[in-house]
């Protein structure tokens, strides 16, 4: 059986104890509250997780409005760039019919949102919006209800108008006015919710972001805090071997915490740290480890008879804002703010290393400076805490963006063998697909083959790895329908019809059908030394077909990709500017995975890990981007950040073939 | 030393070699500019010195010395947003906004200097700052938004 998510399996705890409802008013101060009670199903994603088959007993708060007409919702999602703040924000202040500005969306913070496994798997449109909307409508009906019992009105005469609770004869209330006073909790179950309305809003906290006024992670500064760094071994996997720290302890006021493996120093004044970590002298010892070079080979050993076998490099996830975390004890608790797209994860990870409860943890996620499936694991939260809790101070603690490139986890790198065959008339009569090592996402063809044999394979990965943007989908897609295309040219059928041929998939066919027709498919031949291309996926609960017209310059090995055409359908669009950035955003990102990023590795140590060895997409490499979004209000909406990702490889492989003739079966592809 | 930011002059003490952008981060809690590579490769960390944009994660304090410094921080006035701030949120020319004050700085410093960039000159000087969202179209659109209204001055 294979684990589709393979990369994205974490655990969350088998029992979790939440507060008493009373606590809740200790805790958010008067008004009301409103609580989601969670089926077994939704249960396993976010809200409380009972454990087996126990009942809840206890639900936990969704919704506060305060004494004074504050409006908070809380959840457990995290913003990395994926505008969900926005889209969670524009969702409830629909159902309450309330201003957006009015609405504070708290996020990430373990101590106030119920439990939520993480911010991934584009599940948070899918998921979470419609949660948060059934609390949305029942803090809407409560309020009806108190301004009606409070009036004396007829109830059905009442209503809510931009945050407003309206009666006949013209009186109005604040939310406020009706909540004050009140200590009152009242829980809500499964219902149906509105569809949304599609309505581009413009990000709710983006004042702070072209101010330079929000603080991320890395910009919070507390009283008495001190900056950390930590030493690193001089290769994976390495033991510290002996250690002479006098050098470091020479600058004024720097402060060596060793434990174990574990070397860090702090100091009040950031500056001096690299001159002090420098001046540590240290001997690892570390185990002899594969390379780059020859990563294929140890991950598949023995290749089958074959049709064709294609490659994976490791990429890394370059979020711009590095790993970055600041610890603070107090009185045996401890609080920690990290940019992390998992914080219950995070706090059960420090929950371990620090062998306390998770009780006395609280996790907050600032928005992030992005996270890509980069930002699932603690090591920098850890890292912080440990230094805080030997220095008796708060502890910043930055990776710079070497250790990024290092200490973080990179996108599997694979093979994946293809064999297959089709019949004169272009029917797919065998299709056998090994993937290796890179994973199971998007690994079954959505093309109707009688015969199929589709398997991933296990192997022992030479580097950390875990979560991107698509996961495994972009690796998978790339070699389907790269070799799909093959088989069209083989078969001398164009490789939109031979697509068509194999597919029985409606919605795949209409993304196919809403790319081609855009970019013109069939009604132009492309220029000389170009080539145009088409390839299709659907991931996650969305579908997606990409057309690219790239140049190539054989003489200089340039491939330039000149357009790329997206046609993209996630059932009803949300917010149809947001959906637009983010099908770009997964383009431009792609460029880069597709044409030239690939962590190159010998023994243990990363060779390109910084920006001025690894290329990563720039203005220049921007093509012109043609999106074409297919709305289907008939379907629930899907998440958005990571299908848009994976027909562009593809796509821009097939058109150089198109351009000169020659098949490229290696990510990053280069002539 | 003293050091002009935004208008201000801070009074500073000690080694002349650090570099500006962790003086402005940790000294003096302007955390608008960002640190991304500490090499020049990112342009997270631009700032405006005697009016043109420079990677404050390589200047040193010593180069700095009398030069008028601007920062993210300090490109509003009155409260007002400087027209590059307001053609960003218009043009929604950011997802996460790690890279956004970089880029408007680079962005300014580009319009100072030629009020009404044509697309390649725009990708030329814009080159130098990463988004890893990818929100290039957006922010070329923000761009050329703002010089349409005049973005060369605040």
């Amino acid at each position: 059986m294979l684990e589709a998510e393979r990369y994205e399996l974490f655990q969350g705890p088998a029992y979790r104890f939440t507060p008493d409802r009373r606590d809740f008013f200790k805790i958010l101060g008067g008004g009301i509250v409103v609580l989601l009670m969670m089926n077994h199903a939704d249960g396993q994603e976010s809200g409380r997780r009972g454990g087996g088959n126990a009942i809840p007993k206890e639900a936990e708060a969704w919704m506060h409005i305060g004494e004074n007409g504050t409006i908070q919702f809380f959840t457990g999602k995290v913003e990395v760039g994926q505008n969900s703040r926005t889209a969670l924000t524009q969702a409830v202040a629909e159902e309450l019919h309330a201003p957006v500005q009015s609405v504070e969306m708290v996020m990430g913070d373990t101590d106030l949102v119920p439990f939520d496994m993480g911010t991934f798997g584009s599940r948070t449109t899918p998921t979470m919006a419609p949660q948060l909307r059934r609390v949305a409508i029942a803090a809407r009906e409560w309020l009806l209800d108190l301004a009606a019992e409070e009036w004396h009105a007829d109830r059905a005469t009442l209503k809510i108008e931009n945050g407003r609770v309206q009666g006949a004869s013209g009186r109005s209330a604040a939310f406020g006015e009706l909540t004050k006073g009140k200590n009152l909790v009242r829980e809500v179950g499964a219902g149906a919710v509105s569809k949304p309305r599609c309505e581009s809003v413009a990000k709710v906290n983006g004042r702070d972001m072209v101010t330079g006024q929000h603080r991320y992670t890395s910009d919070i500064k507390r009283p008495g805090m001190l900056y950390g760094r930590i030493l690193r071994p001089s290769a994976f996997d390495g033991k510290l071997v002996s250690i002479d720290a006098t050098g470091a302890e020479k600058f004024p006021g720097v402060q060596v915490v060793r434990d174990g493996n574990f070397v860090g120093i702090v100091s009040a004044e950031a500056h001096v740290l690299p001159h002090a970590l420098a001046a540590i002298q240290s001997e690892w010892k570390a185990p002899s480890q594969p390379g780059s070079k020859d990563l294929f080979t140890y991950l598949r050993p023995a290749p089958a008879a074959v049709d064709a076998t294609y490659t994976i490099a490791y990429i890394a996830h370059v979020p711009l804002e590095p790993r970055a975390a600041v610890a603070e004890w107090a009185e045996g608790r401890l609080t920690v703010w990290t940019g992390t797209q998992r914080p219950f994860g995070v706090r059960e990870e420090l929950a371990q290393a620090f062998q306390i409860p998770e009780s006395q943890i609280r996790v907050m996620v600032p928005d992030t400076g992005s996270g890509y499936g980069g930002k699932h694991t603690g090591e920098c939260a850890i890292e912080a805490a440990r230094l805080a809790k030997a220095t008796g101070k708060p502890v910043k603690l930055v990776w710079t963006r070497e250790e990024e490139f290092t200490w973080a986890y990179f996108r599997p790198a694979g093979v994946i063998d293809i064999r297959s065959a089709a019949n004169k008339d272009g029917i797919l009569t065998k299709w056998e697909f090994h993937n290796y090592n890179s994973g199971g996402s998007g690994i079954n063809t959505p093309y109707e083959v009688a015969h199929k044999q589709v398997q991933f394979h296990d192997a022992k990965s030479p580097l950390r790895q875990g979560s991107y943007r698509g996961l495994a989908a972009t690796a998978n897609h790339f070699a389907r329908e790269s070799h799909m295309d093959d088989m069209a040219r083989t078969a001398e059928i164009d490789p939109l019809e031979f697509r068509y041929r194999n597919l029985k998939d409606a919605r795949m066919h209409g993304v196919l059908e809403a790319a081609a027709k855009q970019f013109g498919w069939g009604k132009s031949k492309p220029r000389p030394n170009h080539g145009f291309g088409i390839a299709c996926g659907f991931e996650k609960g969305g579908y997606v077909a990409s057309c690219a017209e790239v140049s190539v310059d054989q003489a200089a090995k340039r491939i330039r990709v000149e357009r790329v055409v997206t046609a993209f359908e996630c059932g009803a669009i949300v917010n149809p500017q947001h959906l637009k950035n983010q099908v770009e955003g997964a383009v431009v990102q792609g460029l880069g995975g597709a044409l030239f990023e690939a962590i190159e590795f010998e023994d243990g140590k990363i060779l390109n890990g910084k920006l001025s060895r690894y290329r990563v997409p720039r203005f220049s490499d921007l093509p012109k981007l043609e999106t074409v979004l297919v709305d289907r209000k008939d379907i629930d909406s899907a998440g958005a950040g990571e299908t848009p990702i994976v027909a562009l490889a593809p796509s821009i492989g097939n058109a150089v073939y198109n351009a000169v003739g020659v098949r490229l079966r290696s990510l990053p592809m280069s002539l | 030393m003293d050091l002009k930011v935004n208008g201000r002059t801070y009074q500073l003490e000690g080694d002349p070699e650090r570099h500006l952008l962790g003086v402005l981060r940790d000294e003096l809690d302007l955390t608008g500019s960002k640190y991304g590579c500490g090499e020049g490769q990112c342009g997270a960390c631009t700032v405006l010195l005697a009016g043109a944009p420079v990677r404050s994660c390589l200047t040193p304090l010593r180069v700095t010395a009398g030069k008028a410094i601007t920062t993210i921080e300090g490109l509003a006035t009155h409260g007002k947003l400087h027209p590059l701030q307001q053609a960003f949120l218009d043009a929604d020319a950011f997802q996460c906004g790690y890279c956004t004050s970089g880029m408007i700085m680079s962005a300014a410093g580009l319009l100072a200097k030629s009020a009404n960039p044509a697309i390649p000159e725009i990708t030329r000087a814009m080159q130098g700052n990463v988004c890893r969202c990818g929100t290039y179209p957006k922010i070329i659109a923000a761009v050329r938004m703002a010089a349409a209204k005049g973005g060369s001055h605040a």
